[in-house]
Formats: C-alpha cells, sequence, structure tokens
C-alpha cells in the first residue's frame, strides 16, 4: 500500500513538472524515476518511449503505465497511470472554472515564455545523456540523426520514424550478424 | 447516459490517436462537429490552455473538454475514457516484451529503436526551441543575424545548460527560476 501511494505521488509529480508534453517529461523522469530511485534503467526508458509512441494514446501516460506495471503489475499500472493524470486534472479544472482567459494573461505568457527556455534546456542536456547510452557505433549514429532531421524539419510522423528505425535495427543486426 | 456517451466518445480517441496527444486535436473537432459540446473556438482556447498548463496535452484536453461538459464529473470521466485503452494495451504489450525479452528479434529491433528516439527527443526540443529562441520572423524582415534569435531567451537558456550540469538539482528548481525570470524580465 505505502509503495502504490508512493508510486502515485512521484507520477504525480511528474505529470505536475511536465510542460510541453509527453516528450517534455523525459528529464524529470530521468531524475525521478532513473538517478533518484533506480525504478528503470535509461535504456529501458526509451524502450518504453518507442512503445508507447506506436501505441495508441498519449506518451506520458503509455510511459506510466509501463514503469507502473513493471514495478508493480497491473494495480501499478493503474495506479502510475493516475497519477501522472491526477495534477493535470486539478489544474484544468481550477482553470476552467475559474479563471476565464488564462492563456491570454500577461503574466502567465512571461512565465510560460522563460518555463520553455528551461525546457529546451532541460531537453539539450538530457539528450545528450541519452544519445551517450543510446547510440553504440555509427549506424546508432546515424538513426539518430536521421530521426532527428526527418521529425524537426520534415515533419513526418514519430510513429512512422519508431517503425522504420525497428526496421532499420532487425536488418542492420542481421547484416551485422550473418558476417561474424 | 451522457457520462456514457463521453467516456466511450474519449476511450475511441484514446484508442485511435497514435502518436501523442495533439493527435487527439482532430478527434476533439469531430466530437465539437457531432455533440455541440463545444464550440472550434472553445476548442482553440482550450488548445491554447493545454499547452499552458503543466501535464500531457491529451490529458488536459480530454478533461478540459469533459468539464466543459457535464461539470466535473465529465472531467473525470472524459479523462479516464482517454486512458482506459492505454492501459490495456500496455499491459499487454509488456508482458508480451517480458515474454520475449531475450529474444534476439526484440533485441535487434530496440537496438534501433533507441538511438532513434534520442533523436525524436531532440526533435521535440528544437521545436521548442524555435518558438523559445529563434525570432525567424524578424530575422526574415530584416536579415539581420542578431535577429535571428532572442537575445534574452539565449542568455537564459546559457546560464541554464551551465547551471544543469553544474549544480545537478531536480528540473523543477530550473523550470521555477526560468518561470520567475520570464515574469521579472518580461520575456
Amino acid at each position: 500500500m505505502k509503495d502504490l501511494f508512493d508510486l502515485f505521488l512521484t507520477f504525480a509529480r511528474i505529470g505536475g513538472l511536465t510542460f510541453g508534453g509527453g516528450y517534455a517529461m523525459l528529464p524529470i523522469i530521468q531524475k525521478e524515476i532513473v538517478e533518484d530511485r533506480k525504478w528503470a534503467t535509461e535504456e529501458e526508458i526509451l524502450d518504453y518511449y518507442a512503445v508507447g509512441q506506436c501505441t495508441p494514446g498519449v506518451i506520458a501516460v503509455n510511459t506510466a503505465t509501463f514503469i507502473g506495471y513493471k514495478l508493480k503489475g497491473v494495480l501499478g499500472g493503474i495506479v502510475a497511470t493516475l497519477g501522472v493524470v491526477f495534477p493535470s486534472f486539478i489544474i484544468i479544472m481550477i482553470i476552467a472554472a475559474f479563471i476565464a482567459n488564462f492563456a491570454e494573461m500577461a503574466i502567465v505568457q512571461s512565465a510560460f515564455a522563460g518555463i520553455r527556455v528551461a525546457v529546451v534546456a532541460l531537453i539539450i542536456t538530457t539528450v545528450i545523456k541519452l544519445v551517450k547510452s543510446s547510440v553504440k557505433d555509427y549506424i546508432g549514429g546515424i538513426i539518430a540523426l536521421l530521426a532527428f532531421i526527418i521529425s524537426a524539419f520534415i515533419g513526418i510522423s514519430p510513429v512512422y520514424v519508431v517503425l522504420a528505425a525497428g526496421f532499420t535495427g532487425f536488418i542492420s543486426k542481421k547484416i551485422v550478424g550473418g558476417k561474424k | 447516459m451522457i457520462y456514457l456517451i463521453l467516456f466511450l466518445e474519449f476511450f475511441k480517441i484514446g484508442l485511435f490517436s497514435v502518436g501523442g496527444g495533439l493527435a487527439t486535436i482532430p478527434f476533439l473537432y469531430e466530437l465539437s462537429d457531432k455533440y455541440q459540446w463545444f464550440s472550434h473556438q472553445m476548442l482553440m482556447d482550450m488548445i491554447a490552455v493545454s499547452e499552458s498548463t503543466p501535464g500531457a496535452i491529451g490529458v488536459n484536453m480530454a478533461t478540459f473538454a469533459g468539464y466543459h461538459t457535464t461539470g466535473i464529473l465529465g472531467g473525470i470521466i472524459a479523462t479516464l475514457g482517454l486512458v482506459t485503452p492505454s492501459i490495456i494495451i500496455i499491459i499487454i504489450v509488456a508482458n508480451f516484451l517480458n515474454k520475449f525479452k531475450e529474444s534476439a528479434l526484440v533485441d535487434s529491433i530496440f537496438y534501433g529503436l533507441r538511438p532513434a528516439v534520442a533523436g525524436l527527443i531532440a526533435a521535440a526540443g528544437y521545436q521548442v526551441f524555435q518558438v523559445s529562441i529563434l525570432t525567424l520572423e524578424k530575422f526574415n524582415l530584416s536579415h539581420k543575424i542578431i535577429e535571428l534569435i532572442d537575445i534574452k531567451a539565449t542568455i537564459l537558456l546559457v546560464i541554464l545548460i551551465f547551471a544543469i550540469y553544474k549544480f545537478k538539482k531536480h528540473p523543477i528548481i530550473y523550470i521555477a527560476c526560468a518561470a520567475l525570470i520570464g515574469i521579472l524580465f518580461k520575456f
């Protein structure tokens, strides 16, 4: 029971600190789940993201379910998911009920302009860590670079990028494995 | 009965929106046309609010839309509807992956996936970078290199990256400081 409560609170904290969607959540997950609690490794988190990207649903929710399920089974998956949506829930309700033009307020816009810069800084430092742990050879380097370019500049859905990368991994291991 | 419809409609959105929160938006437009629960204008406001509050955008949108339909209970039910398919599907997939963890096939697929995810996260970062640091519109008008970037934001970015490496604190510290600096220096 105490474990489940801890799981709920951890994911509630992650949900409350996620500004700008599922990918922006990663620096917080990295800190809370990988570094502080050691509930999952960096590689496992990347795997969850890859699966979360090409299965239906919101990525943040998919990743939370994955980690919760790994730790505490089905109940853990449900508790982690409820935790990650809980803050959104409270905040959105309050805004919907009381603050009609929240997004247009000058103070909100200034605060979020600042927060976005912090999100960029956190993502840059996290990506550097991730590249170090996930890119093991030049094929990995090419995949990472192509995924970045395709998604940032061409605007093809990340779903296809993930599918193509999985296929490339499969093929390249076959070829490299065959030579040995 | 409205609650059942609400749950089912958001369950459908959760089931069919592959690729993250923003993929829910076209479905919400459809809902707006189908039920008149909220107008297109309200939907645009919802997107703005969802993007300027913490949390996954898809979840924020569901809560907002549900609340506008039938109040607090509607918000709860819409959100639960949205996440239920994820929970079911992910648990099935996680189970499957556990069974095949040792398989060379699954291993080789993830060998390709991990660097791709790192690239996708970098791309998500670039998108935020584009709206917060770059001022392309200004640059296109004047063609002065100095107007390509927002000076205030760039200085803050450099300081923050330096601070993250130096102090290794929890991300909340940097987010809170940046929000405060944004307000004080009128970003």
